[in-house]
């Protein structure tokens, strides 16, 4: 690490991979440091009883190749994205609702009411009228993640689409463009940076929803998963659990960032 | 042959409450422009002549009066009355031919066509070889090339600049104009120009309207028969130049 940093004024080292391998685990350095840390205090600090609070990281590997030997990772994994992506499905219906109210004031005036007394409360609040509503399963999931997503979206499409430039609008208009014509080839196309941000955050918001629900009203995924593991004191498999969550997260995000870099070269929002 | 007139134009801008008076901008308006005529409207800022422009655009509507295009009342925005911006008001996630092609697009002109015009107007002002980049990737000098070209392809009955060189370096700015003078000579069009400079003004115009202060009306309706293209040192540009420094600074004084 210390070449690294020496080297770090040298122009042709620092366009060679290997000086970029260097500064690349230069970065994960914490993350390494926490990762032997954690394993020399469960190993070492902690006893036989308590040593199960805290599995050490050899453990918890152990645990995840054994439940993606199993299969078992991959059967909530592939209930809780599909849970996540039909609720995501429902929450579009946030961009043509955020269009109408930022292009018509009358339709904003109309709506904002109901939304503004809607969007203070917590997704979560609502998981006990949703159970008695649905009962236990994807549905009752995907309204709570749906919940948590669609608001994000909503309030960045209304404000991508307050804060066009007037004058696109009014090029568009003295070139020839209709009402129908402006809302889809200006003002959906110059509010989309902003409308894909709102997926972003939606995207993570619902994702931690999503978790919440299961973890009291479903009998598959991964928050059922660990609430499940939980009961039988098995602490590897929740650690396994939470850092699938993470990292799944994490892969979602970088997901739509780059296909909103790859869609929109044109626009700042979602350069690295 | 008159392509637009206005006819006792006035505008008057609503308060927004009631101890705020109402604003009156321009007050009994009257001129006509002529078939492929380039019209300079110069005023101070402040003097109503945007205004004048937003509503032979059609984004306003006359208190009083009449704006007839071809003889027609003026009703809502269409390509007839093209823009061109001060900002540019390029489409940013459209290149720069996809930009030329838009107005195209809302005419419904089939697709080869549309290439074929695309192409011409791209060369026109210049920029053959940037036909793909997105506007981000352009001066501003280009971009306003491209606008320019936009607001040609649709072929208009009036093409309307407002400030269109304002937001430009002086350097640029006076390349630009040169350049307008070119592209106007090519694509002859009716013009109607408004600016604050008089050098800009006298460059460009076959004819020049000096304003008023507010209320705006048309104060002198000045012909200028100098050739093109016009060197700021002719002797007919600078004594143009000061008669119409004249008008302007009597204006100021009268404000005071």
């Amino acid at each position: 690490m210390a070449d690294a940093v020496a080297t770090a004024g040298n122009a042709p080292l620092e366009r060679s991979s290997s000086f970029h391998l260097l500064r690349r685990l230069r970065t994960l350095g914490l993350l390494i440091a926490v990762l032997v840390l954690w394993q020399v205090v469960s190993m070492y600090v902690l006893d036989k009883r308590t040593a199960v609070l805290l599995p050490s990281p050899t453990v918890v590997t152990q645990a995840f190749w054994e439940l993606v030997v199993s299969g078992e990772l991959f059967v909530h994994m592939r209930d809780s994205l599909k849970r996540e992506f039909v609720a995501f499905l429902w929450a579009l219906s946030a961009v043509p609702l955020g269009l109408a109210m930022g292009w018509s004031q009358t339709v904003h005036d109309q709506i904002d009411p109901l939304i503004e007394v809607l969007r203070p409360v917590p997704p979560l609040a609502w998981i006990p009228l949703s159970i008695l509503w649905f009962g236990i399963g994807d549905i009752q999931n995907q309204f709570i993640i749906f919940l948590g997503m669609f608001f994000p979206i909503l309030l960045n499409t209304i404000s991508g689409v307050k804060n066009i430039e007037p004058n696109l609008v009014r090029a568009a208009r003295c070139l020839g463009a209709g009402e129908g014509r402006v809302l889809r080839r200006v003002v959906l196309r110059a509010a989309l940076p902003q409308i894909i941000t709102g997926i972003r955050v939606g995207l993570g918001v619902g994702w931690m929803a999503l978790v919440a629900a299961e973890l009291v009203g479903a009998n598959s995924g991964f928050g059922f998963l660990i609430n499940d593991a939980r009961t039988l004191l098995r602490t590897d498999i929740v650690i396994v659990g939470m850092i699938t969550i993470g990292v799944i997260g994490l892969i979602i995000d970088r997901a739509i960032r780059y296909l909103g870099r790859r869609a929109m070269p044109w626009s700042r929002t979602f350069s690295a | 042959m008159a392509v637009l007139s206005s006819i006792g134009l006035s505008k008057r801008f609503a308060g927004h409450s009631a101890n705020d008076p109402s604003v009156l901008a321009l007050s009994s308006v009257n001129f006509t422009i002529n078939h492929n005529e380039f019209c300079s409207v110069l005023g101070h800022s402040g003097c109503g002549k945007t205004t004048l422009l937003t509503m032979v655009a059609g984004f306003e509507q006359p208190t009083e009066g009449e704006l007839l295009l071809d003889g027609k009342p003026i009703g809502k925005p269409g390509w007839e009355r093209s823009m061109i911006f001060q900002d540019y008001a390029l489409f940013h996630w459209l290149t720069v031919e996809e930009n030329i092609s838009f107005g195209l697009e809302m005419k419904n002109v089939p697709r080869d066509e549309r290439k074929s015009v695309v192409k011409e107007y791209i060369n026109l002002v210049g920029l053959s070889g940037f036909d793909r980049r997105y506007p981000h990737q352009l001066s501003g000098g280009m971009r306003q090339r491209v606008s320019i070209a936009r607001a040609l392809a649709v072929n208009p009955q009036i093409l309307l600049m407002d400030e269109p060189f304002a937001a430009l370096d002086a350097q640029n700015r006076s390349l630009m104009q040169k350049e307008m003078v070119r592209i106007w000579e090519r694509a002859r069009k009716t013009c109607l120009l408004v600016t604050h400079s008089i050098d800009e003004a006298i460059t460009l115009s076959d004819r020049i309207l000096v304003m008023t202060r507010r209320p705006g009306t048309i104060k002198a309706d000045i012909k200028v028969e100098l050739p093109r293209p016009r060197q700021e040192d002719d002797p007919g540009v600078i004594l143009l130049r000061r008669q119409i420094k004249e008008l302007i600074i009597d204006e100021f004084e009268v404000e005071r």
